[in-house]
């Protein structure tokens, strides 16, 4: 007995040095794709931000929105302090849930709401109902992993080709036609989509559908449609995939790829020259997109077969979802505050290093003055 | 732990009134552990019901089988879901690990009790015990990093010389499959059937050791014939405590597997899907309805276990019948 307590004090030592050692190990490996500095511009910030309100701001959804969301809480906070916002990522369907059942004072989405949200949106609205209010966009990068080919050229129809299976190795004629340069391996093409259901895939398959109607039969939607390929859990888990199998390729929000350093490929649109995946190139699209929406609704379809010069067709819009009419009272001088400053011209510009793409000026115009006539 | 012995033991005391000096201590504690004791059939029944609430809810509204079914789209209209490749993946998974772990785990009990030298068994005990201390999550990302793409070579090599056998053809690619995730889950579940494994046997009577010892059995025959058969019930109810966590095993499995809504034989092939992991994946983006479907392959995952742990408590059960001739 007392042989074996000596032995455990000792072992008890050699262990917490080992957890020890385990944890700093642990905290080097994880890669922070919320990165990005935000202390830079605070002191300038808190001069334009106008305050309004107080007390906290509940708020929540899309997931996509989060570093966005955070950085635009952290500058708002700094500069109006009676304001804490408090944002919960939950997904898409939860935040418009949350929303429609009056607990939170507006909503991210990755997609405009459905008319049966709509409709029950108008029983907490009074006298009004939830609008959709467009706040930044951002490219979803093709991704991939071919040993010597760094500028690799695809088109919709090739891309829902190779998700569909349909394409399966890298030397395939329809590939080799885009890259007449490149010198494409004989392997096998690995294709990596979400496991879990996402805003990412919708968007994707949105694109494939529009794009190539001839190759892609599946509809849209937030799960993955075909048994083709490979799958992995959340943008994290796909890029990490992505880096590390030969021969792969995948989708991912830009940050993933550029954090991941995984090259993204070009997509022909049948505009002249390839379009790169970039913020700037995202806002392109954006600003060829049309207003669907009625009214103070600003409910945006985006054209996936854009021709227009550098416009990146492959591209998520977010929104924030708020009462056109009848928001709740205590928390509206709040809610119309940070949303202001959301779409104001110094909060979109805090996108960028985020691998967000800000609205072009003339959308963001429009949602500021919604923003000024919410009530 | 059963720890019969050959001396009949008297009967435990009846927990009844006269055990009771009647002084307010022993009626708070006695009050106390009753509390506890009720308390928990009362959480799991309640946990019963909620799941079988639930449940029902969602699996009046399916459209397809719910036991036949591979997809699982809840979300959908009509939803549509069924738990066909989620059974046979959770199960799948959790004998691949159970047959990695349970040997592995009894040798290095019998080594830490029976074979290594004093200095040497605490340590190695305790780095086991620290196996356990790993949160699942940093298992999985160790899984897709590193043992991920390690394994395509051993794969290519078992496809080389079992592919005949069909289950073991490998096609190349990231090894994301479930014999991956079940290699991943024996690493997990090694600690846990190690130390029950390690207790039992260092309680194996040392007289009947020393006879068999004096018998002229060597280290082998002693273990064979005094250890082992004293253990034994031990080491199933440890083997189960591991299946256990094995079967419900979620993040780990959610960030190694490629889940799909295929049912194949081939476990080196990527696919499939467990019921802890797809609950993790569809969790995040499922409307109420679709909450409840996956309540509803919770629920199947409760009554799975709870049938393990019923035979594991049957065969225990019956082996004590021979234990008292045994030990």
């Amino acid at each position: 007995m007392k042989l074996q307590r000596k032995n455990r004090l000792r072992a008890v030592t050699l262990g917490a040095v080992a957890v020890s050692g385990a944890l700093v190990l642990t905290a080097c490996g994880s890669d922070d794709n919320a990165g990005g500095g935000g202390d830079k511009g605070n002191a300038g910030a808190a001069s334009k931000i106008k305050c309004a309100g107080e007390g906290q701001l509940l708020a929540a959804g899309s997931t996509a929105q989060k570093n966005a969301i955070d950085q635009w809480s952290k500058d708002y906070s700094a500069a109006c302090s009676g304001v804490t916002i408090n944002y919960q990522a939950n997904g898409s369907g939860a935040g418009i849930e949350a929303f429609n059942s009056g607990k939170v004072s507006f909503a991210g989405s990755d997609s405009a709401m459905k008319p049966e949200e709509v409709a029950a949106s108008k029983k907490i609205c009074k006298g009004g109902q939830g609008v959709n209010l467009p706040m930044l966009g951002g490219p979803i990068a093709i991704t991939y992993n071919v040993e010597g080919v760094d500028d690799l050229v695809l088109d919709a129809d090739t891309l829902a080709k190779i998700f569909d299976g349909k394409i399966t190795k890298w030397n395939d004629a329809a590939i080799k036609k885009l890259n007449p340069e490149a010198k494409l391996p004989g392997s096998k093409i690995q294709a990596f989509h979400r496991s879990d259901e996402s805003g990412t895939t919708d968007n994707l398959t949105k694109y494939l559908q529009a794009a190539a109607p001839k190759s892609w039969k599946y509809e849209p939607d937030k799960k993955w449609p075909n048994q083709s390929g490979q799958a992995a859990d959340g943008s994290s888990g796909v890029a990490s995939q992505v880096k590390q199998t030969a021969g792969s390729i995948s989708y991912v929000e830009l940050s993933y790829a550029t954090g991941n350093e995984i090259p993204t490929a070009k997509i022909d649109t049948g505009a002249g020259e390839p379009v790169e995946a970039s913020t700037d190139n995202a806002s392109k699209a954006i600003a060829a997109a049309k207003v669907t929406g009625k009214g103070n609704d600003l409910a945006m379809e985006l054209d996936y077969t854009t021709k227009a010069a550098s416009a990146y067709p492959i591209t998520l819009l977010t929104y924030e979802i708020a009462c056109d009419k009848g928001n709740k009272a205590e928390t509206l001088k709040a809610t119309k505050s940070f949303l202001a400053y959301a779409a104001s011209e110094q909060g979109q510009s805090s996108l960028v290093k985020l691998g967000y793409a800000p609205l072009p000026a003339e959308v963001a115009t429009k949602v500021r003055s919604t923003v000024n006539s919410l009530s | 732990m059963s720890t019969t012995t050959d001396t009949p033991v008297a009967p435990p005391p009846a927990p009844s009134e006269s055990t009771s000096t009647g002084r307010v201590g022993d009626k708070v504690f006695s009050g106390l552990s009753r509390g506890a004791g009720i308390l928990l059939l009362v959480i799991m029944a309640a946990i019963a019901v909620f799941l079988t609430v639930r449940a029902i809810n969602a699996i009046s509204e399916n459209e397809g089988n719910f036991f036949t079914t591979f997809e699982w789209n809840a979300n959908a209209t009509p939803p549509s879901f069924g738990i066909a490749v989620l059974v046979f993946g959770t199960i799948v998974s959790s004998v691949i690990a159970m047959v990695i772990a349970v040997p592995v785990a009894v040798g290095i009990a019998l080594f830490i009790t029976h074979y290594a030298p004093r200095k040497l068994s605490g340590p190695i005990a305790y780095v086991i015990d620290l196996l356990a201390a790993v949160p699942s999550i940093v298992y999985g990302l160790w899984g897709a990093l590193f043992l991920v793409p390690h394994l395509t070579g051993f794969y290519s090599w078992l496809n080389d010389y079992f592919g005949w056998t069909g289950f073991l053809e490998y096609q190349g690619g990231a090894p994301r499959s479930l014999m991956t995730v079940g290699i991943l889950l024996a690493v997990m579940i090694l600690p846990i059937i190690t130390n029950v494994s390690r207790e039992v046997f260092a309680q194996a009577p040392k007289m009947q050791e020393e006879a068999a010892l004096a018998l002229g059995a060597t280290r082998w025959e002693v273990i064979r014939m005094a250890v082992i058969p004293f253990g034994r019930s031990g080491v199933i109810s440890a083997s189960m405590l591991g299946l256990g966590r094995a079967l419900g095993e979620t993040m780990a499995v959610a960030t190694v597997l490629s889940p799909s809504a295929v049912l194949s034989a081939k476990i080196l092939d990527p696919g499939g899907g467990t019921f802890a992991q797809n609950i993790a994946s569809a969790f995040k983006e499922a409307g109420s309805f679709g909450r409840d479907a996956l309540i509803a392959s919770g629920l199947v995952l409760f009554v799975i276990t709870l049938i393990v742990n019923g035979a594991a408590r049957l065969i225990i059960a019956r082996r004590k019948e021979y234990s008292g001739a045994n030990a």
